[in-house]
């Protein structure tokens, strides 16, 4: 039986999962003038989601349900930012939802479903509970991407997002299998991540635990979309609408960072000698595929969605440190990635309008004449994610390399800054079509008129240009989750 | 005030761009006056910097704000006599800049002249900075305005420009992140001091000093990396220009400066022949490539790195004179030399840059061979030319002679042999100069183009004596430049005398 206790530290989780089901009754019952209330009522939902997460954090790591559920320090941010981002995506997202005839109750029950996902998954402490929120958060992407069904390319999108993501998710469920048979070799077997810590050290099946992280990691390099593991990361971006592409950008991001760092430091800790090559592997391969692809990309999402690989390859950088440090500045780092993303997406909503998705870069041009200040929000969009300081982007970049070299990985870290550089000319090349261009012809550009969504999306870029003036809180904090 | 001059002075004109493009397109004179008025008062405020003692301690108006407390960032400014010089350049420079845009700019004003604003603000950052990470803040973010100021306002391959600009300088400096990243790992800060004193192995040296020397040398620029330079001066609007050659290029200079010389010393000694090679080479070839140029902002452009040649030989050559002669005396006047010989090209450069804008302006070509005899129809900006051209080929009583000087004097108890090649520089310098002043502005008007050219207006006018003010007087009597400077070289020379192994 759940204790009292138990209850109190999943309650940020459970009033979501009441929350949720209120909205999709409402959505149900409510009359069609007055379902637009939903969107409020969903963004008030998360914000006290928010609430409900910050208050209620212990100040020592609590656990829940005999460990199947962790709420630390770690599992706090993480939730803060997904949360948070996620009202942000709504907030970008209704005209582009109107305009589009998408906007309806699903959308929001979804999103939230898929955001309930990740904080499972963020605070999961049990092999069981990081598939459980892993699956809670891909079954809804799976069905948000495909929101749009009449149209050609998001059912594609789906499909392909479907049936790789059930590939690698068959591949850590297998993963976690040899693991947990490792685990009863010589010991009792347990799917317990604080107890599987220590599995090395008394497992008769060594080899057998190993080949159980490679197939982890396959499914880790999935939700994280580095590479090689990255194929269904364009498809996905460029057929998913926008709002949801932001959501899979930003917040997923944070989830999959989360699954990597209890995977690998709370559950295999003590095999970080053998994760940490295997992670700077994919970094590397991530950081070049990324960065050299993005080059060539045309259309705006295409070139996101490798940019993502490419930053996923800093996050990586981060973490194959294997150390509080490194842990923080990925925490760091893909906190920062999230906001960027968010803020470039968020532009490219507010330009979108029935009929056009403003998502080819071309479709940027002459912005700063028609638009100045849509305009200086990308640029400071693009400059952070090339990482030009002073801007956000260069010091989550200056962390991880940090990190990396504090971890004897300097050959690393000159990956990390020569592919930095190879990175730079696509988001110059944005910057090129908005302020150096001329408009094309018969072009036109309509700025949404919504007031919260142009000041959602001023603070969140100008955001940027704050947070690269003044950074020490963030990482602080999350270098207190980590106990540095 | 004084306990935050440099705070002031650096964020006046950042913050000041506020405004300046609040003022909008619709306001462009509004938007003009603010970028003026607020240069000058940056320009007048920093004048509170010739209080700086020379017979002082070095660094002196330090401030120390706690930035990022758990990396030990500090966000500290402090200044030496090289500083208070550069920064007075640069304020003054500001000033010249704004008003030479002020009719030639018509598309959006007002973000050209934030752009002046942005620049002015982040180049005095880089000139105070002495935490290492704040430095490569500024260093680095100087790039966003001035990739703007070339891709908006820049000639017809403007965008090839800006970019093979940006992609250049960022990809050097990306190299000293990594080794200050890695000094960063060692010394537990950023602080310059303290990586001053922090003891190297000679291998380590060698890697750090590497990676700031690419960086930085892609700054200056220095052969074989300045190819970016020529392309981004002939495509840059004249503010641009003038900005990348006056201040800009001085930034990698002043980077030498502060962390090859105090942080890797012994590699710097023993490398020290490459540099010395390559401004000679510098000083040699570019000096004849100029010569063949038919661009006359690629002339100008080819001239700058010659000149800079000098900067990189005189503090290069201290250490050949310190660690090989024990020569400390011929080191502090090469160093000296050099750092005249920063002040003084940017003052030339700035004014040769803004003369082809004036001249640009009248007739939209940049060729040479489309001018002559421009002379006949604005005889006072050929006064102002010649000047200019005389103190780029190092004419005495014109500023480009100190430095040159002071240069060679020291080359020759290096060597004779730097020293012929460095003389070379009179030669070719007075060469490609005054050929382009011949086929310029004498002769006959036999173009369509300088028929159409009309005098000088008056705000043109006062730009060029603010140049000629600057160039005439450090010519004239150097002695308070060099005084200003003294006690700085003189440290700068202990340092490069230690022997960290």
């Amino acid at each position: 039986m759940p204790t009292l206790y138990d209850i109190l530290t999943l309650l940020p989780e459970l009033y979501l999962v009441a929350a949720v089901c209120l909205i999709l009754l409402l959505d149900a019952f409510m009359k069609p003038a007055q379902r637009p209330q939903l969107h409020w009522i969903s963004i008030a939902v998360l914000l006290v989601a928010i609430y409900l997460v910050v208050a209620g954090q212990p100040e020592q790591t609590a656990t829940a349900f005999n460990g199947m559920f962790v709420r630390d320090h770690v599992a706090e941010i993480l939730k803060v930012f997904a949360l948070g981002i996620t009202a942000v995506v709504f907030v970008y997202a209704r005209p582009y939802m109107i305009d589009r005839k998408l906007f309806g109750g699903e959308f929001y029950a979804l999103m939230i479903f898929a955001v309930l996902g990740v904080m499972v998954m963020v605070s999961a402490g049990n092999l069981v509970t990081i598939y459980l929120g892993l699956a809670l958060l891909s079954l809804s992407s799976y069905a948000l991407v495909a929101l749009n069904r009449d149209a050609r390319l998001p059912p594609e999108a789906a499909i392909k997002y479907f049936v790789l993501s059930a590939l690698a998710s068959g591949m850590l469920l297998y993963g976690m299998s040899m693991v947990y048979g490792a685990s009863g070799m010589g010991g009792t077997p347990t799917l317990d991540l604080a107890q599987l810590h220590d599995v090395m050290a008394y497992t008769t099946a060594p080899k057998l635990l190993l080949l159980g992280l490679v197939f982890m990691l396959v499914g880790i390099g999935f939700e994280l979309g580095v590479a090689p593991f990255h194929m269904w990361l364009p498809d996905v971006y460029h057929g998913a609408p926008t709002p949801v592409t932001t959501f899979i950008g930003a917040v997923s991001k944070l989830a999959a960072f989360g699954l990597a760092w209890r995977l690998l430091e709370v559950g295999m800790g003590d095999l970080s000698r053998y994760w940490q090559p295997m992670l700077a592997a994919l970094a590397t391969a991530s950081l070049v595929i990324g960065n050299l692809v993005a080059i060539v990309q045309t259309n705006f999402k295409r070139m996101m969605a490798y940019s993502t690989i490419s930053h996923m390859g800093y996050v990586l950088l981060g973490l194959s440190a294997a150390t509080p440090e490194g842990y923080s500045a990925a925490l760091f780092y893909v906190i920062c990635y999230a906001l960027m993303s968010a803020a470039a997406f968020g532009v490219m909503l507010v330009l979108a309008r029935a009929g056009f998705e403003c998502e080819e870069i071309s479709d940027f041009k002459g912005l700063n004449q028609k638009a100045p200040w849509m305009a200086f929000l990308m640029l400071l969009a693009m400059f952070s994610l090339a990482g030009v300081p002073p801007l956000f982007g260069f010091w989550a970049k200056v962390l991880v390399l940090e990190a990396a070299i504090h971890a004897d990985m300097l050959w690393l870290a000159i990956v990390g800054v020569v592919t930095a550089f190879i990175g730079l000319y696509y988001y110059l090349y944005v910057i090129k079509a908005m302020y150096f261009d001329a408009p094309e012809e018969g072009a036109s550009v309509e700025v949404k008129t919504d007031a919260s969504l142009r000041v959602v999306l001023s603070v969140n870029a100008l955001a940027l240009l704050a947070l690269g003036l003044y950074w020490g809180p963030l990482l602080a904090w999350c270098q207190r989750a980590f106990g540095v | 005030m004084f306990n935050h001059l440099l705070s002031l002075l650096i964020w006046l004109p950042i913050v000041g761009a506020v405004p300046v493009l609040l003022a909008g397109s619709a306001r462009p004179m509004l938007a003009r006056w603010l970028a003026l008025l607020i240069a000058i008062a940056t320009f007048v405020i920093s004048l509170w910097l010739l209080r700086y003692d020379p017979e002082g301690s070095v660094m002196q108006l330090q401030e120390t704000h706690v930035w990022i407390a758990t990396w030990g960032v500090h966000f500290t400014l402090a200044v030496d006599g090289i500083s208070v010089a550069l920064i007075l350049m640069t304020t003054f420079v500001g000033i010249l800049v704004i008003a030479g845009a002020w009719k030639v700019i018509q598309d959006r004003p007002h973000q050209y002249m934030a752009c002046m604003l942005l620049l002015e603000g982040l180049l005095i950052g880089v000139f105070c900075a002495t935490d290492a990470l704040v430095f490569y803040a500024f260093f680095e973010a100087v790039l966003i305005p001035m990739y703007i100021l070339i891709g908006m306002w820049g000639g017809p391959r403007r965008v090839y420009a800006t970019l093979k600009l940006f992609i250049y300088t960022f990809t050097g400096s990306v190299f000293m992140l990594i080794a200050l990243l890695y000094l960063y790992q060692k010394a537990h800060t950023f602080d310059l001091a303290t990586l001053a004193a922090l003891p190297l192995t000679f291998k380590e040296q060698a890697w750090l000093f590497f990676g700031f020397l690419i960086a930085f040398a892609i700054k200056v620029p220095m052969v074989p990396v300045h190819t970016w330079l020529p392309d981004a001066h002939v495509e840059a609007p004249t503010g641009g220009s003038v900005w990348l050659a006056a201040v800009m290029l001085k930034i990698g200079t002043y980077g030498m400066v502060r962390f090859i010389l105090p942080i890797t010393p012994d590699a710097g000694a023993h490398f020290a022949w490459i540099v010395i090679v390559l401004s000679l080479v510098a000083i040699v070839y570019i000096g004849y490539v100029a010569l063949v140029q038919e661009d006359m902002k690629k002339l100008v452009a080819y001239s700058s790195v010659a000149h800079m040649g000098f900067v990189t030989l005189g503090i290069f050559m201290a250490f050949m004179l310190v660690r090989e002669g024990g020569n400390t005396d011929m080191a502090s006047l090469g160093m000296q030399g050099a750092m005249v010989q920063m002040i003084s090209h940017g003052f030339v450069s700035g004014a040769m840059f803004t003369c082809i804008g004036v001249m640009y302006d009248r007739t939209h070509t940049r060729q040479i061979k489309d001018y002559g005899g421009v002379i006949n129809m604005m005889p006072w900006f050929g006064l102002f030319y010649v000047l200019f051209a005389m103190a780029n080929c190092g004419l005495p009583g014109t500023s480009g002679f100190v430095g040159e000087f002071m240069v060679i004097l020291a080359s020759f108890s290096a060597s004779p042999w730097i020293a012929l090649f460095a003389t070379f520089t009179l030669i070719i310098g007075a060469g490609y100069t005054l050929w382009l002043v011949k086929r310029v502005l004498w002769g006959p008007v036999t173009t369509e183009h300088v028929k159409h050219m009309t005098p000088m207006t008056p705000r043109e006018t006062w730009v060029l004596i603010g140049f000629a003010v600057a160039v005439l007087a450090i010519g004239v009597w150097p002695q308070p430049l060099i005084h200003l400077m003294d006690s700085s070289v003189a440290h700068l020379v202990q340092q490069l005398a230690v022997h960290k192994i």
